[in-house]
């Protein structure tokens, strides 16, 4: 082997510390661009997620229980909570003109005392109409659920085959559902049959907001898909317009603050990873300008040895990639060590939806950001590589006498 | 081998009382033929180095030309004239010339592994048991004194056999008994072919020479 391929090496493991130091700081660079990147994707990954969960055009609550933040909380930022309307109302919007899919859904807050195992949103759907949740349950429960079957979201402490007790009901824990990144983590779904045995448990046992209500003739909301040749907003004021006591809320202005947040904090961390970036960029470049210019005499003696002028670049440049490969390659697995286990905690902090993407895109993510910072420390180095590849040897070598 | 410098100077810019040039060495004729040892002399800044180090190719001159074996080493490309370097000049710099990441006889094998060739660790390790420090092969050079570190630099120099030898101040930092070993040195490899050019204060390095130069104020004389 060429002294000239090893002596990049050698003279890394020859000044362990400024190495540390040139690792340390492009460490930083790649978990930035790394972090930064996968941040801003989980979260877009996350409300595409969320986007998709909703399935639907309108959502229609009923008036009174329907503040527009009270239903985003419920529906959006997963907290607990249950509205009810009359089935008549559920009629009355069905022969609304201009509706393509319409399917109605039932709330209802598990308690955290000892009646119930969690205090979580438990949402029962309609196995017959439902358009909105069973698409994407079928990927991790293909059957039809059974009473007092249900399904769990991802974030919560229960498996398949654990009996989990609501208002004294008994459930089966038949799925456990892949990760959403939104609040139906931390939600179970059941069908309407079950749902309603729970409602009228709950009323049994007193523990229900609303009194006097039968189960069987209410329903908590109402989703909608607009038929072909009709606008969501001919559907959606019409249905304003001619049923009482509720309000037709278009899911897209629903998630429209979510939205607005995602693309606020999107914009911070993009223009922090281009901060970063700049920084590092320059320390890199005056870190290398200093750690090359004490050692011109060595690069002078290679020089005397018959060293080219490229060659003297190859060795500095290759140095520099050394460090960039063992630099990036640390903030990647610093930047998966943060993210990964503290996903929960970010979504929870920024209260967006959070949704890490495949292990196929973070791998490529890892690999864009180890390119993207040897490139930066290449860049960096370039100019201490030109202009000790154009030392003037001899000046040099009467300098150290 | 025959080393030609014609009508060489060196003119650096720096302001003097009349001019903003100063000139570190005046146009000079010089040859040295094989199995020749020239020795250089004179005062401090008087151009000496500068004059070795055109003569090595290290130091573009300000006219003139340098010609070994009739090629314009100034013509040719900077890979080129590196490799020639390499193959055909030794050179003993100034002061402190090693590289701190390797080690003593890895330093020295230099001129073979820079361009992947083998090391030739034994014709190394002779080389450190003629100028006494083959004990020290595997030390670094931040573990040498100044002496040792000189004649580890005089070792790698003549590793290749070089057909052209120049040395500056080959033993600055040496005793008695070791300059004396660096001049047989030098004086064995004119005996063997080379031509061997040294720049030196000492006063005894006459009795080795076949040819004595002074320079004076950039004014090559001899």
């Amino acid at each position: 082997m060429k002294i000239s391929s090893a002596l990049p090496l050698r003279n890394l493991r020859g000044n362990p510390v400024r190495t540390a130091i040139l690792i340390f700081l492009t460490a930083i660079l790649s978990l930035m661009i790394f972090g930064g990147t996968l941040m801003i994707t989980s979260l877009k990954t996350g409300l595409h997620s969320l986007e998709s969960r909703l399935g639907a055009d309108i959502m229609v609550v009923p008036y009174e229980a329907a503040t527009k933040s009270n239903l985003e909380t419920i529906v959006l930022q997963g907290a607990t909570g249950y509205f009810y309307m009359d089935e008549a109302k559920y009629q009355k919007i069905a022969s609304t003109e201009g509706i393509g899919q319409i399917s109605a859904q039932f709330f209802l807050a598990s308690a955290s005392s000892g009646c119930c195992s969690l205090s979580v949103q438990i949402i029962g759907f309609d196995p017959d109409t439902d358009f909105t949740i069973t698409p994407w349950i079928k990927k991790s429960y293909g059957q039809t659920l059974q009473k007092y079957d249900i399904i769990v979201g991802n974030d919560l402490n229960a498996f398949v085959g654990d009996t989990l007790i609501f208002y004294g009901v008994e459930c089966r824990v038949a799925a456990k559902l892949d990760k959403t990144g939104t609040s139906f983590d931390t939600a179970v779904f059941t069908n309407q049959e079950t749902i309603k045995a729970l409602i009228q448990s709950s009323l049994d046992k007193n523990m229900n907001e609303f009194k006097n209500i039968n189960p069987d003739k209410v329903v908590s909301c109402v989703l909608i898909n607009a038929a072909e040749g009709y606008t969501v907003e001919d559907v959606l004021n019409d249905i304003n317009l001619h049923v009482k006591k509720v309000k037709a809320v278009r899911t897209k202005d629903m998630i429209s603050g979510i939205s607005d947040s995602l693309a606020g904090v999107s914009d911070i961390i993009s223009i922090l990873i281009i901060v970063v970036w700049i920084a590092g960029m320059l320390i890199l470049l005056l870190a290398f300008a200093m750690s090359i210019s004490q050692r011109k005499k060595e690069f002078a003696v290679l020089r005397v040895i018959g060293a080219s002028q490229n060659q003297l670049a190859g060795i500095v440049m290759q140095e520099a990639l050394l460090l960039c490969l063992a630099g990036s390659l640390m903030g990647a697995v610093l930047g998966l060590l943060i993210l990964l286990p503290f996903q929960q905690v970010i979504e929870e902090f920024l209260n967006l939806p959070f949704l890490l993407p495949s292990a196929v895109q973070i791998a490529g993510y890892v690999l864009a950001a180890v390119i993207l910072t040897i490139l930066t420390g290449c860049i960096a180095v370039s100019v201490s590589a030109f202009r000790i590849s154009r030392i003037d040897t001899a000046l040099i070598l009467r300098g150290d006498t | 081998m025959i080393l030609k410098a014609e009508k060489l100077s060196k003119e650096f810019i720096r302001e003097t009382k009349n001019t903003n040039r100063f000139c570190a060495v005046q146009e000079t004729d010089f040859v040295l033929e094989s199995g020749s040892f020239a020795v250089l002399t004179g005062r401090s800044g008087s151009g000496k180095s500068t004059f070795l180090h055109m003569l090595s190719g290290l130091m573009t001159p300000t006219s003139g030309r340098v010609l070994i074996d009739d090629k314009d080493i100034y013509q040719l490309p900077d890979q080129e004239l590196s490799r020639f370097r390499n193959q055909h000049i030794g050179v003993i710099p100034q002061g402190q010339t090693a590289l701190h990441s390797l080690t003593v006889l890895e330093n020295i094998c230099l001129p073979y592994t820079l361009y992947g060739e083998e090391a030739h660790e034994t014709e190394a390790l002779a080389l450190l048991e003629k100028l006494e420090i083959a004990h020290l092969k595997t030390a670094l050079p931040a573990e040498l004194s100044g002496g040792e570190l000189r004649r580890m630099a005089i070792a790698r120099a003549f590793l290749r056999k070089p057909e052209l030898i120049l040395a500056d101040e080959p033993t600055s930092d040496l005793d008695d008994q070791n300059t004396e070993i660096v001049f047989q040195f030098l004086r064995q490899a004119a005996q063997d072919g080379a031509a061997v050019f040294a720049v030196t204060h000492e006063t005894n390095a006459a009795q080795y020479a076949d040819r004595l130069f002074r320079m004076n104020a950039g004014q090559l004389q001899g």
